[in-house]
């Protein structure tokens, strides 16, 4: 062991041009002489990494210099497109009236999501940590919406919240309710059908929370409360530092997923991408959907999904500068 | 009474995510006569157990949803068998070899985990599109090609995942074996790789959750009903006029019944991967 480790040290400088080639040399089934263990290592692990280099440089490195070039064209689907500068990025800005529209809805679904699946995350996560029988029961039960499809759980949700005719709303009407919300033929409910949805979800959530709750040392909690703290004291002093990290990665995870919402909205729309009533469920996403793939419009589109990236960087950046303030790391 | 309100609570949860799915069983068990919609609502099947209505939604000529199952299960085994074969190999590099720059391109693996997903969508489109892989060709379905090559070319999250778990495993038994004159293909095909199952079963499972349920990706690159997925079925479906609502039930419940059976098959190593895993690494 340690003298494959000094091998490897020497073996430095002196190997400096040989990283292209070693993988077409291997192929071309050079015998492994014990000698040079480690340089037939190299190769192998080249040889391995193959798959890796071929995705990261076709599927990500040239769509992603693509991606720049294309905001600055006016590339269209069946057609070339020419550098036009930016004039997209000043099309998204000063004309085209459904950017404001798209970035106003999911700015408010983003105000909705982001605390609403926290906080329930959070009170279910307590819910499931009681220790009372049968919990393995509950907590399998709770996770099963998280491997279900996402079409099949928009279309399911989508016929209970029908406003007419809905189980949710025969179910309000016959407990008395004369006038339940009309959630997704009313602009102004819409987005609460959305997340009604999406708490059907809280489980992937809760489970998360659960793992954050049990690394809590036991021994935190005794010795409060042999100081005499009460349940609320503990949550307030105890459970919510210690979880805090988990809530900080939740946090940006919501975030993220707010920003770049499309799915159940675009099953409803049909691929057509209308957006419910009033345009209420624009979200982001699917204004970008429709200008490229609906209209074709991929220079425009391009430009589109680099306005929205850098609106995330910039409210990634903002939850770290506050992470400091909020977050409790144990040292 | 601590232990009871405990009690209520859950049973509120349960029904939250039973109730539901109780309805759609119910409206997918009543034969094509009866309304689906009632007032109050039926939570669950009592009166009709129509099974005829799977029959029809899966063999039905205009909407075949056995058709489509198959096409997600065809989709779904290619994606499987490259994400086991290409995330086991790259993250046998990282875990079990020295190379230089290895530090180096393992961070880049995680930093690809941060790339921007929105903005690689249209270039990304672009490029399959441009080279042919879209649509159906001659009767091949050539856009099924960015709906399973990508798989073969490895994933962050799995790599980083199975490099944590083969890292557990004893480096003697790779010593041993390279004295006995073993390469390092037969360490890792005949080594690294049956040990390193409990963690393939985790990628094999949510590979499967992930292309099963996918409908992104079926939506921009498939235009011929005959290859489409169930989910890509469901949502075109429920947008056309005159739908029968205990079929497109009985369609939804074919697209949430196959992730509901490998959850209850792996949930304890999915759980147990997941946190082995985790405490391990």
């Amino acid at each position: 062991m340690a003298m494959q480790l000094g091998d490897q040290g020497a073996r430095g400088e002196q190997l400096s041009e040989g990283a292209v080639a070693a993988p077409l040399a291997a192929m071309s089934g050079g015998t492994p002489e014990r000698g040079a263990a480690t340089r037939s290592e190299e190769r192998t692990a080249y040889i391995f990494l193959a798959p890796w280099f071929a995705g990261f440089i076709f599927f990500l490195l040239i769509p992603l210099g693509w991606a720049v070039w294309l905001s600055f064209t006016d590339e269209q689907l069946f057609r070339s497109g020419q550098f036009v500068g930016f004039e997209n990025y000043a099309r998204a800005f000063t004309d085209d009236p459904s950017f404001y529209k798209a970035l106003q809805v999911t700015l408010t679904w983003i105000v909705i999501a982001v605390p609403l699946f926290l906080i329930s995350g959070l009170l279910v996560a307590l819910l499931l940590n009681q220790k009372v029988r049968g919990m393995g029961f509950f907590r399998t039960v709770l996770y099963v919406p998280a491997v279900l499809s996402g079409v099949a759980i928009a279309v399911l949700w989508f016929t209970l919240l029908n406003s007419d005719l809905g189980a949710v709303n025969q179910f309000l009407r016959s407990i008395g309710i004369e006038d339940p919300p009309n959630w997704f033929q009313d602009p102004d409910v819409a987005l609460w059908g959305v997340a009604i949805m999406g708490l059907w979800g809280v489980g992937t959530n809760a489970i998360i929370y659960l793992a954050g709750l049990q690394n809590i040392p036991p021994d935190l909690y005794e010795a409060a409360g042999m100081d005499g703290a009460g349940p609320w004291q503990k949550f307030r002093h105890i459970t919510l530092p210690m979880l805090s990290p988990t809530m900080f990665f939740l946090f940006i995870g919501e975030l993220t997923a707010a920003l770049v919402i499309i799915g159940p909205v675009i099953v409803i729309s049909g691929a057509g991408g209308a957006a419910g009533p009033a345009d209420s469920l624009l979200f982001y996403m699917l204004l970008l959907y429709r200008r490229g793939f609906v209209e074709g419009q991929m220079g425009y589109a391009a430009a589109l999904a680099w306005i929205l990236t850098v609106i995330g960087l910039l409210l990634v950046w903002v939850t770290f500068k506050l992470e400091k303030r909020f977050v409790f790391y144990q040292a | 009474m601590h232990v009871v309100f405990v009690y209520i609570c859950l049973l509120a949860l349960t029904a939250f995510i039973v109730l539901p799915l109780g309805w759609m069983v119910t409206a997918a068990l009543k034969p094509d006569n009866v309304p689906v919609f009632t007032f109050p609502p039926e939570w669950f099947p009592t009166e009709y157990f129509n099974f005829g209505t799977f029959v029809d939604a899966l063999t039905q000529p205009n909407e075949p949803y056995g058709r489509y199952a198959l096409n997600s299960l065809l989709l779904a085994s290619l994606n499987i068998i490259g994400a086991v074969l290409s995330n086991s190999l790259i993250a046998f590099a990282f875990a079990r070899l020295n190379f230089r720059g290895k530090d180096v391109l393992f961070a880049i693996v995680l930093a690809t985990m941060l790339l921007p997903a929105p903005v690689l969508l249209i270039p990304q489109f672009l490029l399959f599109f441009n080279i042919g892989w879209y649509g159906t060709v001659d009767g091949f379905p050539a856009g099924y090609l960015p709906l399973i090559v990508p798989a073969f070319t490895g994933n962050p999250f799995f790599i980083f995942l199975l490099r944590q778990y083969m890292r557990t495993i004893p480096k003697d038994l790779d010593e041993a074996a390279r004295i006995d004159g073993a390469s390092n293909w037969t360490i890792y095909w005949r080594i690294i790789l049956p040990l390193s199952v409990p963690a393939l079963v985790v990628v094999g499972v949510f590979t499967f959750l992930g292309v099963w349920n996918d409908f992104f990706g079926p939506l921009l690159y498939l235009d011929d009903a005959n290859w489409f997925t169930v989910p890509l079925a469901l949502a075109r479906e429920v947008t056309t006029v005159g739908t029968e609502w205990n079929i497109v039930m009985a369609a939804t419940l074919v697209a949430m019944l196959p992730p509901l059976i490998v959850y209850a098959f792996s949930q304890n190593k999915l759980m147990g991967g997941i946190a082995s895993v985790g405490i391990r690494g």
